[in-house]
């Protein structure tokens, strides 16, 4: 009974949907005040019903209601309730029920939290938003419903979820990453009423910025979180594959990076405006094709889950409707637009362009490498894969360019810029990293290699540059103390989320040059020396967990002699699908994890052993996490609380 | 030429000129990292869409199925070897020097990455198999179509 009331809410759900798109519009259209404002009553009320639909589930998923065939094969009575409710979205079904929910609480939240803008804006921007959650009901319930019953003969218990599912990492990474790709629909729905509406001023980018913020910073989270999952989870200490959804997801990842910076410059500045509604439609579109490569299964991957043609076919027609229809939107609109601010060849505005640019450059990089195989395929020349040195080296290549810019670009003004007032900053900020990076490869670094010192150059460059700056902003008016405190949320948040950006460049140099990897065959009482470190292998014992039993091995690990940490990697087989799983053990460190996976017992009783030494892996999650948090500091910035609001900001 | 103009020309310019450079980049970069797809049967007969065989020394993505009793392990190091059949009924033997994945069995299907070493064997550097009951890559499953005892459709 309670899975037909899910179904049924969620109908109700699409009806609104339906509704949110039509009314409004007609109430514009026939100047009715009433239909116009109806318009955050209707998205509030579809959210209910979505979320009712939602939290159904997740109840049958809790009570273990195996008559229901989505639970019954992702779900077991002996799966810990934790992952009972994250199994919710374990699989294609509840993980697209996930996305219209999310798409949900986002557009309610632009009802309930955008009271100072015109209503009539408002509307528009929920009307798209609901034309993109009808598509995406009607998605779900045509081909993906995720309350079917198994009914007559309903199995007495499920199959389980996937046991690499089964970790804390399907807790956190799959909503994160959905508000982010979902959240970039909102910039994509002011973008197009905008463009409806014909007016793209200062004012649409100020509205819009805080909400892209927001679902940059879940994505952002998102994506690191993924990363650190990939890396202790599967088993082989890799942090990012370039698998195709991983590409899926940095793409938009890009593109809303772009669009954040290119917000910035319209909102200030008046000008890259109709650029930065290609933008914000390109940033959404993309986490459309994502979510198509997904669900289509027309992609190899990790993430791929078993294919329907009918899906992938529904999803490419809603995904050429949508992107087809908002350009063929811009191509209309977009030349009516006119930038009426001015700027030379040297000020902010372009280094913010050179920003934009080198951004969408890899993003084509991505999309190239993430779509070529599929071409290929369909075009009848045979199966390929592109390699990871392809996307390796393109992004060292870009990064150059990005970092070097990057680091230039805060000291530069609006407008204009002499080049020599530029000249002592810059010299002092590159004799400063120079050094720090000098002394940084002879403490950290076993050996030398050109893209390593490139690498860490371009982590200090931007950090020094970034430092220098805040220090010459803090004590242009005041002493350095009292300079530090007068600068607004939104200057700190650069500054942080560029910080952040070096910690990554930093954390992927070392990682990617300096990591030790062994395959190794040892046995109980046999030890391996690297980096300092001293394996020993000590014993192997059983292990009995909730659902599942297995081996685990016991390593003590010493440093010159001294003792580290006891290290326990564990060899699980699951009871339900009899599918073995490494945990890896990790001691992690700031400047250094150690990483132990147990292979398979090889016929002579000895084992294959994974033994990796990481350094500076850590920071390649922290470096996003700034970002995050940098993002957050933006949307604390006075000009998204305050209701008169200061333009001459900084 | 007024300022505004030389501007534009030389911001297009420069474009133009970067965007060229990158793809240039981009398309020689490609072409050193494109790895092709083969079953055994392809190995030793050519390719069916093209009927081209690959060379000596290529890199190469090969999927197929382990057969039964010839995985053999090197008793000093981990070095193992194995064979792979497809539905063509060819016989590619591939080597590796490291961990298996946990799902890899006699009996399964599995895709390898690596350089052709002789024309029926593979060096592989990475040995992938899939990741649980239900999903197998496309490619495998192509390639294993009307085999026994393999479940081949994916539901």
């Amino acid at each position: 009974m309670l899975a037909e009331i899910g179904q049924f809410s969620l109908i109700i759900a699409c009806m609104l949907s339906l509704l949110q798109t039509v009314y409004p519009l007609y109430g514009i259209y026939t100047r009715q005040q009433n239909a116009i404002e109806s318009a955050k009553l209707l998205t509030i009320l579809q959210f209910v019903f979505v979320a009712l639909s939602f939290v159904i589930l997740s109840y049958l998923f809790l009570i273990n209601d195996f008559t229901v065939t989505y639970i019954a094969t992702n779900s077991n009575s002996e799966l810990p309730w934790y992952y009972r409710l994250s199994a919710v979205w374990g699989a294609h079904e509840g993980s697209l029920l996930l996305w219209v929910f999310l798409l949900a609480v986002w557009s309610s939240a632009v009802a309930v939290m955008s009271k100072r803008l015109p209503i009539e804006s408002v509307a528009r921007v929920l009307a798209v938003l609901g034309l993109l959650s009808l598509g995406f009901y009607l998605f779900v319930l045509i081909t993906s419903n995720p309350f079917l019953r198994t009914l007559p003969y309903f199995p007495v218990n499920g199959r389980d979820l996937n046991p690499l599912l089964q970790d804390v990492g399907l807790i956190m990474h799959p909503p994160m990453l959905y508000m982010g790709y979902v959240g970039f629909s909102v910039a994509f729905a002011f973008a197009i009423a905008a463009l409806m509406e014909g007016r793209l001023d200062s004012a649409w980018a100020k509205w819009s910025r805080p909400w892209t913020i927001a679902a940059w910073i879940f994505l952002t989270v998102g994506i690191a979180l993924g990363s650190w999952w990939a890396y202790y989870e599967l088993g082989w200490g890799g942090w990012w594959f370039w698998d195709p959804v991983e590409n899926a997801s940095f793409m938009p990842w890009l593109a809303g990076t772009a669009l954040i910076h290119s917000l910035a410059v319209t909102e200030k500045r008046g000008v890259f405006k109709s650029w930065t509604v290609l933008l914000a439609i390109t940033a959404f579109s993309l986490s459309l094709l994502g979510t198509f490569l997904v669900r289509s299964g027309v992609l190899v991957s990790v993430h791929a889950f078993a294919s329907d043609p009918a899906r992938g076919l529904f999803i490419l027609a809603f995904l050429i409707l949508v992107i087809g229809g908002s350009l063929l939107l811009y191509a209309i609109q977009a030349p009516k637009v006119k930038s009426r601010g001015r700027y030379q060849l040297f000020s902010r505005e372009s280094m913010l362009l050179s920003n934009n640019i080198l951004l969408i450059a890899a993003l084509i990089v991505v999309l190239l490498g993430t779509l070529l195989p599929l071409v290929h395929k369909e075009i009848g020349l045979g199966s390929i894969s592109i390699g990871e040195p392809f996307f390796n080296s393109i992004f060292s290549i870009l990064v150059v360019p990005f970092a070097l810019f990057l680091g230039v670009a805060p000291l530069v003004r609006w407008k204009r810029q002499s080049v020599n007032e530029l000249f002592k900053p810059l010299f002092h900020s590159l004799l400063i990293s120079t050094a720090v990076t000098l002394i940084f490869l002879f403490s950290f670094a076993s050996h030398f290699t050109w893209l390593a010192l490139m690498g860490v150059f371009l982590g200090f460059w931007v950090l020094s540059t970034t430092c220098y700056e805040v220090y010459l902003r803090a004590t242009h008016r005041y002493s350095l103390l009292s300079g530090l405190t007068k600068l607004g949320f939104s200057h700190w948040a650069m500054s942080v989320g560029h910080a952040g950006f070096a910690v990554l460049i930093i954390g992927i140099t070392m990682t990617q040059n300096y990591s030790i990897e062994r395959d190794v065959k040892l046995a109980v009482g046999e030890h391996i020396t690297f980096e300092q470190y001293d394996f020993h292998f000590d014993a192997v014992n059983d292990l009995k967990g909730q659902n599942y039993s297995g081996t685990v091995g016991v390593f003590t690990i010493k440093k010159a002699g001294k003792y580290v940490a006891t290290m326990q990697p564990e060899k699980r087989v699951y009871n339900v699908q009899r599918m073995a799983m490494t945990e890896a053990a990790i001691n992690a460190g700031v400047t250094r994890d150690l990483y132990i996976a147990m292979g398979e017992v090889l016929p002579d009783g000895a084992w294959a052993v994974r033994i990796y030494y990481k350094p500076f892996i850590r920071w390649i999650w922290f470096g996003p996490l700034m970002m995050g948090f940098a993002g957050i500091l933006m949307m604390l910035d006075r000009r998204y609380r305050v209701k008169k609001t200061d333009e001459g900001e900084v | 030429m007024n300022p505004r103009r030389k501007k534009r020309l030389l911001i297009t310019s420069s474009l133009i000129v970067g965007l060229s450079v990158a793809i240039g980049l981009v398309l020689f970069a490609l072409q050193q990292n494109i790895d092709l797809f083969y079953t055994p049967t392809e190995i030793i007969e050519g390719k069916n869409e093209t009927g081209v065989k690959p060379e000596i020394g290529q890199r190469l993505r090969i999927g197929g199925m382990v057969v039964n009793g010839t995985v053999k392990r090197d008793p000093d190091s981990l070095n193992v070897s194995f064979d792979l059949i497809d539905n063509g009924g060819g016989i590619v033997t591939i080597f590796f020097d490291g961990i298996l994945p946990d799902l890899f069995r006699e009996g399964q299907g599995i895709v390898a990455q690596g350089e052709l070493i002789a024309p029926a064997q593979v060096n592989a550097f990475e040995v992938l198999a899939k990741h649980d009951e239900e999903y197998m890559p496309p490619e495998v499953a192509e390639a294993l179509k009307g085999m026994d005892h393999l479940k081949t459709d994916t539901k």
